[in-house]
């Protein structure tokens, strides 16, 4: 063989052995869900409630839970961080601007398992105080601190994109007299909006697979939530309180269910943006 | 119509404004929330307890109500899964920007997207199971561990190792990279002599953030083998503590008052951790490394 041929390979098996741990994961997950898919209780699974008392092990009420709380937190944080991109990549692309996307890059780095802990001590009782209603573990409270988790990754991504706009347009927007509201919807908003939505989406994959903060603040009630004052239980959450662990038991099998969803729901996001990416460039 | 827009104007200005004293507002809350609450803590009894400081830095007596193993097992944590994670993700990122046909290169990117996609949980799930299969069937000794965690975490980091090695390579100047090449080197000489020492700041740089997601996920080690006493591991196949897991535990089952201060100082032993690591990637990506390099 050749020598030369060598370092190839060795790097060629590392990318290989990556390629294969992730396809493991979901194979793994498969495989030991494979009874519920031979049964043909999946679907079922999905829209079923949670009572194992009559025998039903649905993850309904997770999915609406994990929907819930996903989608208050990109709706809560997607004004915001629509005006925090615009005063960063828009209003005062340096001085300011720059000290802010500083504290914003900052963000990244606080730990998740430090937003759920101030969540349950600060927010959960203020929550609970000014609705004077349950423990204030709720959908409200999980959906508002995620929230403030998912906000950097969104703003970076916004800004990031509003910067991709070519100068010339902006020059010759100024140049026109434009003001800078007028710069924003008719020329970068245009332009940005696509990966605008890639921004949303990866938020949203963040916000559905967060585990903490959903586990700590939300209260893992199993039943459908009725209001967003309700506690629901998450898929990561559902997975994370481990209800049992004996091959055989359908609780245990359950979990594999809850994995596969949200493994599928954040490909089927990868995909989207990647999809998105493509056309842009096209 | 000169109205119109300048109302239009202000009120841009105006929301952009709100939105960011907001965010910063909140980001000052929960950090002073946490200072204000926890900062009489940090005193030298937070990390080691009763016992004697020195004795147990240097491991001779057991610490039994401070974080230092939950410290120590943190770091362990981190260690072994940059041992594992480092060769991989380096070797793959250098495969994927060096040797890589295109199509190739698109559908593995796709597949370590997906890979950085899945919540960390999965991946931790991934991990148990993998763990309680294992002991069924073959190592009846073997439970959630030390090397577990670590594996499970590797994986969790595994794309950005990639991605920023990729990355980093790619972004080199053609100049840079056909210099070796035009004087005679080989494809692989040209890697580890020329375009690795090239990249070298930015490829540390995304090591160190990958150290953050190590030092700060919780979600897998839950999973794969934390508990909320075990002292300082004592070999790779023990259970042990680590600082996200001991926040977690003791918001969920503190017993006294001092117990949740103490999980108050935890918190912000681990925002300082994970804040020098972060002000350290970017110190590196931006100065240091450029003089160092140029010196040499």
């Amino acid at each position: 063989m050749d020598v030369k041929k060598i370092p190839k390979f060795i790097f060629l098996g590392a990318s290989l052995l990556s390629v294969g741990i992730t396809l493991a994961i979901l194979g793994f997950m498969v495989v030991l869900a494979y009874p519920i898919f031979s049964q043909g209780m999946f679907w079922d699974m999905l829209i079923q409630p949670w009572s194992p008392g009559q025998g039903l092990f649905g993850i309904g009420p997770m999915i609406v839970g994990t929907m819930s709380i996903a989608l208050l937190a990109v709706g809560v944080s997607f004004p915001l961080c629509c005006g925090v991109a615009c005063f960063v990549g828009v209003l005062h692309p340096r001085g300011k601007g720059k000290m802010l996307k500083g504290l914003v890059e900052s963000m990244t780095a606080i730990p998740t398992v430090i937003y759920g802990f101030v969540g349950i001590f600060l927010l959960v009782p203020l929550v609970r105080g000014l609705f004077s209603q349950g423990s204030g573990m709720c959908i409200l409270s999980a959906g508002m601190m995620l929230g403030v988790l998912i906000s950097p990754t969104m703003i970076l991504f916004f800004s990031q994109s509003f910067s991709l706009v070519p100068l010339g347009y902006l020059n010759a927007a100024d140049a026109l007299g434009a003001t800078t509201a007028q710069k924003f919807f008719y020329i970068i908003l245009p332009c940005a909006w696509k990966s605008m939505v890639s921004g949303l989406i990866l938020s949203f994959g963040r916000a559905m697979g967060d585990t903490l903060i959903a586990l700590m603040i939300s209260g893992n009630a199993v039943g459908f939530p009725g209001s967003i004052l309700d506690s629901a239980r998450t898929l990561t959450a559902h997975i994370g309180l481990i209800i049992a662990a004996d091959f055989d038991s359908i609780e245990f099998k359950t979990l594999f269910v809850c994995g596969i969803c949200l493994y599928a729901m954040t490909g089927i996001g990868v995909i989207l943006v990647r999809l998105l990416a493509g056309k842009g460039r096209g | 119509m000169q109205t119109r827009s300048w109302l239009w104007d202000s009120g841009f200005a105006l929301f952009a404004w709100g939105c960011s004293l907001a965010l910063v507002g909140v980001v000052f809350i929960i950090l002073g929330f946490l200072v204000v609450k926890g900062f009489h803590t940090l005193t030298p009894t937070l990390i080691v307890g009763d016992t004697p400081f020195w004795e147990a830095l240097l491991l001779k007596r057991q610490v039994f109500d401070g974080l230092f193993p939950a410290i120590v097992g943190t770091l362990c944590l981190i260690l072994l899964a940059m041992v594992f994670a480092l060769p991989l993700g380096l070797f793959t990122g250098i495969f994927l920007a060096e040797y890589a046909s295109f199509r190739v290169k698109w559908v593995f990117s796709i597949v370590f997207d997906i890979l950085a996609g899945i919540p960390s949980i999965v991946v931790g799930l991934f991990g148990f199971s993998v763990t309680l299969f294992l002991h069924h069937y073959f190592f009846a000794q073997l439970f959630p561990c030390l090397l577990i965690s670590a594996l499970s975490l590797a994986f969790l980091v595994l794309p950005y190792m990639i991605r920023t090695t990729q990355m980093a390579l790619e972004s080199l100047p053609l100049g840079v990279r056909m210099t070796a090449i035009g004087l005679g080197a080989t494809k692989f000489q040209n890697i580890i002599y020329v375009l690795l020492p090239a990249s070298i700041s930015a490829i540390v740089s995304g090591i160190i953030l990958s150290i953050g997601r190590c030092a700060e996920d919780t979600a897998v080690i839950m999973l794969t083998g934390a508990v909320a006493t075990a002292g300082i591991p004592r070999s790779l196949f023990s259970s042990f503590e680590a600082l996200p897991f001991y926040i977690y535990y003791i918001s969920s089952q503190y017993a006294d008052q001092s117990e949740l201060m103490k999980g108050y100082g935890a918190c912000l032993v681990l925002i300082f951790i994970c804040m020098i690591l972060f002000v350290l990637a970017h110190l590196i990506k931006t100065k240091v490394s450029q003089k160092l390099m140029y010196r040499s």
